[in-house]
């Protein structure tokens, strides 16, 4: 105890004598962690020959094309592309500050007595499953956006708003203005969809965020506050600067998160694969097609299809993942990775 | 040398007025958005009990679902699948994730070490719909819908999660162990197997229960793979049911009966997800 043992050299090195049943130890140890490279590739392949038809036979207009019609068998993913992007990238935006804010609360404001529940609780949030957050969306939230919406029958200069949006609508574009007028009436739609995504990705970029705030040293704290800082000045000019890529990984997590999040956006989006129209109205994004549609899909061209929407859901995770990781990586100090 | 100066802070009288505005405007901003952060998990809590605790009973145990449009039953084929996959589940994640972990952590200087940690860090992020339709593609074209095929697909959602916790944990294990070890004349997988391993047993435990918890309330990949049964099924090869699959169906039932055991299974499904993560969060902090 009382001498420092100085001894700590580069991980040891396995002797002579016991060489050979250390190799296969190394071998099996090896065999069994191969697998989780076993399954990435196997997933490639595997999704990869799954959506060759579709890749095929519609080429890069998959992914430019609008119609998306199992009837006619013409397939384009725009319009899910395009819902993936704008939930994804709107729950972001509305989740981030409050995120932040939580994680400074935890971290800068509470008394310990207080931080450690609040953080827990935050963290349980993550651990609440898809589907009752979508269950929960369908009950509670859904009623509440019907009944705001319905109101667009109950007057008459909302009635002809709507009535001009409805026409613009089925010819296939949108106004901004039209944009914010229901399409819907049971509260299931887009903005639906959003509002619960930014309840479900909140707690990734806040727990990323909250120990990203606590690794800026305490002298950085102490230098401002020494000037004459209120405690609001220290946070914006002296803690957030420093924790800024930090908490920029961790809003990338939350993005990969939100891109692939399925049941509860499947369950509460409306399900609609036109072209969006509406803030509250029918949508759908790639993974609530797949949840969605799968299942159904007879039809060989069909079901390549929506396998092609997973193969690309997969590379944007892993593009997304990889660059948080990148991030999150190089702000780890060398001792705690 | 900086000292704390915390306490020394000026007096909030020498502050000017629009700084001390600012300042408590952003206080109280801060504390709004951590309330409106919390009040999802406590409101979803809050509705499961009013709305699902009068639902479980003996019968919601024992029984499965009623017929549509008719009243009474309960989600026993829900509870016996999950607990079945779950466990198989467990097999290949403990097994492929611990070893996983063993390799990143106690061979450092392997060549092929960095593209393990890489792609098990991205695996990670894969949404469990695509592992789903990997499952889909690779078991179920071939052999039909199975509870192995569920279990399969929540296993590979595991495996990144453990290895990464077991990496973490063996890497607290001090050097000074292993060589301790070495130094009595142990080959290294002796030392790893019995000396390394036991002492980081609680962390790797905890990992897998967080695991659990992860997987447990995921119904994406099982929809194409294990696909649910309404009968009790205790053969893996035939479609099984899970809790978070019942949870979806009637959650999107026009049955109200069939919404209310979905509101059942969601707060003994929540109940269950809060405890295991509790109790994991109690056993990593007595460490």
């Amino acid at each position: 105890m009382s001498e420092p043992t100085q001894s700590v050299t580069r991980p040891p090195t396995p002797s002579s004598l016991s060489s050979r049943s250390d190799r296969w130890f190394e071998i099996i140890i090896l065999a069994l962690a191969s697998i989780i490279v076993l399954v990435f590739l196997l997933s490639i392949y595997l999704l990869g020959t799954e959506s060759w038809p579709a890749l095929q036979r519609f080429g890069l207009e998959f992914f430019t094309q609008r119609t998306w019609n199992p009837v006619e068998g013409v397939f384009g993913a725009l319009a899910m592309i395009t819902g993936t992007l704008l939930t994804s990238l709107v729950a972001l935006a509305i989740s981030v500050p409050l995120a932040i804010a939580s994680a400074l609360f935890v971290a800068e404001y509470a008394p310990r007595w207080l931080a450690n529940p609040v953080g827990y609780l935050i963290e349980l949030l993550a651990a609440v499953p898809s589907v009752v957050y979508g269950l929960w969306a369908l009950f509670v939230i859904a009623p509440v956006l019907s009944r705001w919406e319905q109101g667009y029958f109950q007057s008459p200069d909302k009635l002809e708003l709507y009535t001009s949006c409805k026409n613009l609508w089925d010819s296939g574009s949108t106004t901004l203005q039209c944009f914010f007028v229901p399409s819907s009436f049971d509260g299931r739609g887009l903005a639906l969809a959003i509002i619960i995504l930014t309840v479900m990705i909140l707690p990734y970029t806040a727990s990323v965020a909250r120990d990203v705030i606590r690794l800026v040293p305490q002298e950085q704290r102490e230098a401002m506050y020494a000037l004459g800082a209120t405690k609001w000045e220290v946070i914006s000019r002296a803690i957030l600067p420093y924790a800024r890529a930090g908490i920029m990984g961790g809003v990338i997590l939350a993005l990969g998160r939100a891109l692939g999040e399925t049941l509860a956006v499947a369950m509460v989006i409306g399900d609609s694969q036109d072209i969006i129209k509406s803030l509250f109205g029918g949508a759908s994004t790639m993974a609530s097609v797949i949840a969605n549609q799968f299942g159904d899909a007879q039809e060989s061209l069909h079901r390549s299809s929506v396998v092609t929407l997973g193969l690309t859901l997969f590379f944007l995770s892993v593009i997304v993942n990889y660059v948080a990781r990148l991030i999150i990586g190089r702000l780890t100090p060398k001792g705690i990775q | 040398m900086t000292t704390s100066v915390h306490t020394a802070a000026p007096a909030g009288r020498t502050l000017s007025p629009a700084r001390r505005m600012q300042n408590m405007l952003m206080g109280g901003l801060i504390l709004l958005a951590t309330l409106l952060v919390v009040a999802p998990l406590i409101l979803i809590f809050v509705y499961l009990i009013r709305e699902g605790l009068g639902a479980i009973n003996a019968d919601f145990f024992t029984k499965v679902p009623a017929p549509e449009g008719e009243t009474g039953g309960g989600l026993a084929n829900a509870i016996v699948g999950s607990v079945q996959m779950l466990a198989m589940a467990s097999v290949i994640g403990v097994l492929v994730g611990v070893s996983g972990g063993i390799f990143l952590s106690e061979y450092p200087r392997h060549p092929l070490m960095p593209t393990i940690r890489m792609i098990s860090d991205v695996l990670a992020g894969i949404p469990a719909i695509v592992m789903g339709l990997v499952v889909y593609s690779m078991i179920v074209l071939q052999f039909g819908f199975s509870g192995f095929a569920g279990a399969l697909a929540l296993g590979f959602l595991m495996m990144p999660i453990v290895v990464r916790t077991t990496e973490e944990v063996l890497k607290l294990v001090p050097l000074t162990v292993r060589e301790a070890g070495l130094a009595l004349g142990l080959p290294k997988w002796l030392v790893t197997l019995r000396i390394v391993l036991p002492a980081a047993a609680g962390g790797i435990v905890t990992g897998v229960m967080l695991a659990l918890a992860r997987v447990a309330g995921e119904a994406a990949p099982l929809l194409f793979t294990a696909f649910g049964n309404s009968a009790i099924n205790m053969d893996a090869s035939r479609p099984m049911s899970a809790l978070p699959l019942e949870i979806f169906r009637g959650a999107t039932s026009a049955y109200p009966e069939n919404q209310r055991l979905a509101k059942a299974g969601a707060l003994l499904l929540i109940t269950l997800i809060f405890l295991t993560s509790l109790l994991a969060r109690r056993a990593s902090r007595r460490k």
